[in-house]
């Protein structure tokens, strides 16, 4: 198939970007968008010219590596799919894609397609693990944990940290993310211990990372390619309330 | 700051605002629109005016009415800092935007749908409230007490069809605030429960069509049958 890309070109953080028209010839339905990425950087190279610069990992879609804003939406046209395991099938011949990068002031364009998306990380560092004291791992079922808790637990640890909820946000808010990352641990006996604690330092540090604020429109949720729910936004809040009520944190 | 300030300041703090002002605006709003239903009374106002002079003197009402003057100016107060945040959380908007099918138009659009909603809150109380307090108002007296007649002026106000117009449009601004902001107020709150999250959409959805509609129902008479 034939395709008309709209590619966003940005030399570095400082420069002014701007989209540029590239023309794709023979794809193949089979390939994947990065591989479709792929043959036009070598189209581009061959030419002797800047390749386009997009985040990729594991292309197996648990990595949370790979971004881009496809016609208009986070990861493209499928739903619950990353940008790697969106196929050139779901497209037509002759279509024009328009290839953007995440848009928040909390993820700076690094160049081109790559945004910088340490504000996570540092949302991560600031609460989102379990301090143990190490030695050898504990046995298996030492813990009950009921079947359905272990269930919506995994539910929000299925999040891969890509940032799709604050692309497709419109107030370029990370409460998806963050209350993922809340509630994985918050409904376990292992995260319990430092909950508190926990929700108050992430979302200090998601406020300072200069992300919106919610409006609970709900798009997060709808663009979210591992379909994190809502309900963790809610559990966050009720979270930070208990925590902000009850904390010896003042 | 202390933690409180702290709280109620951080981007969760702010939408507790939101919420717990918004969802009291609601409780006032059934208040409101149910007792102005004795406008439809057909008793040439009676009704309407001791109702006037009941809201307005009793020492209950005017607390309540205090703590919903605040609660308005804080869910304006807030709405404004937490757009601002928001728009700026964003600096350079999508070149394609197809986000639109991802969520309702209502729910992107609260700013533009309550800053309709404030103007014609302004509008409303200089109309009615601003004259009843401290306009010139005609007298009329039932069982040798007199009460300002607040009835002539509502009526006089709605037989403008463009009063009316304007009324009747601004409840469908409403009606859309309040499709989101009923559910959202709960959500913000962290009442999210497989058990009652639907009944509390449902309620949300009756009260958005409800409301607006007694509302509108009130000009709408007396503009063709008063």
């Amino acid at each position: 198939m034939n395709l008309t890309l709209k590619v966003w070109r940005q030399k570095d953080a400082n420069s002014k970007g701007k989209i540029e028209t590239y023309p794709v010839t023979d794809i193949s339905s089979d390939m994947s968008f990065l591989e479709m990425l792929d043959v036009l950087n070598e189209q581009l190279l061959e030419k002797g010219e800047d390749p386009v610069a997009f985040d990729h990992d594991c292309r197996e879609g648990i990595c949370g590596m790979c971004s881009l804003f496809i016609n208009g939406r986070p990861h493209g046209p499928q739903n619950a799919t990353t940008t790697c395991q969106l196929h050139m099938r779901k497209f037509k011949d002759g279509d024009t894609i328009f290839i953007e990068p995440w848009r928040a002031k909390a993820f700076p364009v690094v160049k081109d397609l790559v945004v910088d998306r340490t504000a996570f990380d540092n949302i991560i560092q600031a609460g989102g693990y379990i301090s143990v004291s190490t030695g050898n791992a504990r046995d298996a079922n030492e813990t009950p944990i009921p079947k359905e808790i272990a269930d919506q637990a995994m539910d929000a640890a299925s999040c891969i940290g890509c940032g799709a909820c604050v692309a497709a946000c419109k107030n370029a808010s990370a409460m998806l993310f963050v209350s993922a990352k809340v509630s994985q641990l918050a409904l376990l006996p292992q995260g319990k211990p430092e909950k508190q604690k926990r929700v108050e330092a992430m979302v200090a540090q998601m406020d300072k990372e200069g992300f919106g604020a919610c409006t609970n429109t709900g798009a997060c949720e709808a663009e979210c390619p591992k379909e994190i729910s809502i309900t963790n936004i809610a559990r966050m809040n009720r979270e930070y309330f208990s925590a902000k009520l009850s904390s010896n944190n003042t | 700051m202390s933690w409180f300030t702290k709280t109620l300041t951080s981007s969760i703090g702010r939408k507790l605002m939101m919420a717990l002002t918004g969802l009291f605006l609601i409780t006032f709003l059934i208040i409101h629109a149910s007792g102005n239903l004795q406008l439809l009374a057909n008793d040439g106002g009676k009704a309407f005016n001791l109702y006037t002079k009941f809201m307005t003197t009793s020492p209950i009402i005017k607390t309540v009415s205090y703590i919903l003057y605040t609660s308005i100016i804080v869910h304006v107060i807030w709405a404004i800092l937490l757009t601002r945040l928001n728009v700026s959380a964003r600096p350079q908007k999508y070149e394609y935007d197809k986000l639109g099918q991802s969520s309702t138009w209502a729910s992107r659009s609260m700013m533009l749908l309550g800053t309709i909603i404030l103007i014609f809150l302004v509008i409303h109380m200089k109309t009615f409230w601003f004259v009843y307090k401290f306009g010139e108002i005609g007298m009329v007296t039932y069982d040798g007490v007199e009460y300002k007649d607040l009835y002539t002026v509502v009526v006089n106000a709605f037989k403008n069809p463009l009063y009316t117009g304007f009324y009747v449009v601004s409840m469908v601004f409403l009606a859309f605030h309040l499709a989101h902001g009923f559910w959202s107020g709960f959500q913000t709150l962290g009442l999210n429960h497989k058990k009652y999250t639907p009944l509390i959409k449902t309620v949300g959805l009756i009260i958005a069509i409800v409301i607006p509609v007694v509302f509108a129902i009130q000009p709408v008479y007396v503009l063709l049958f008063a």
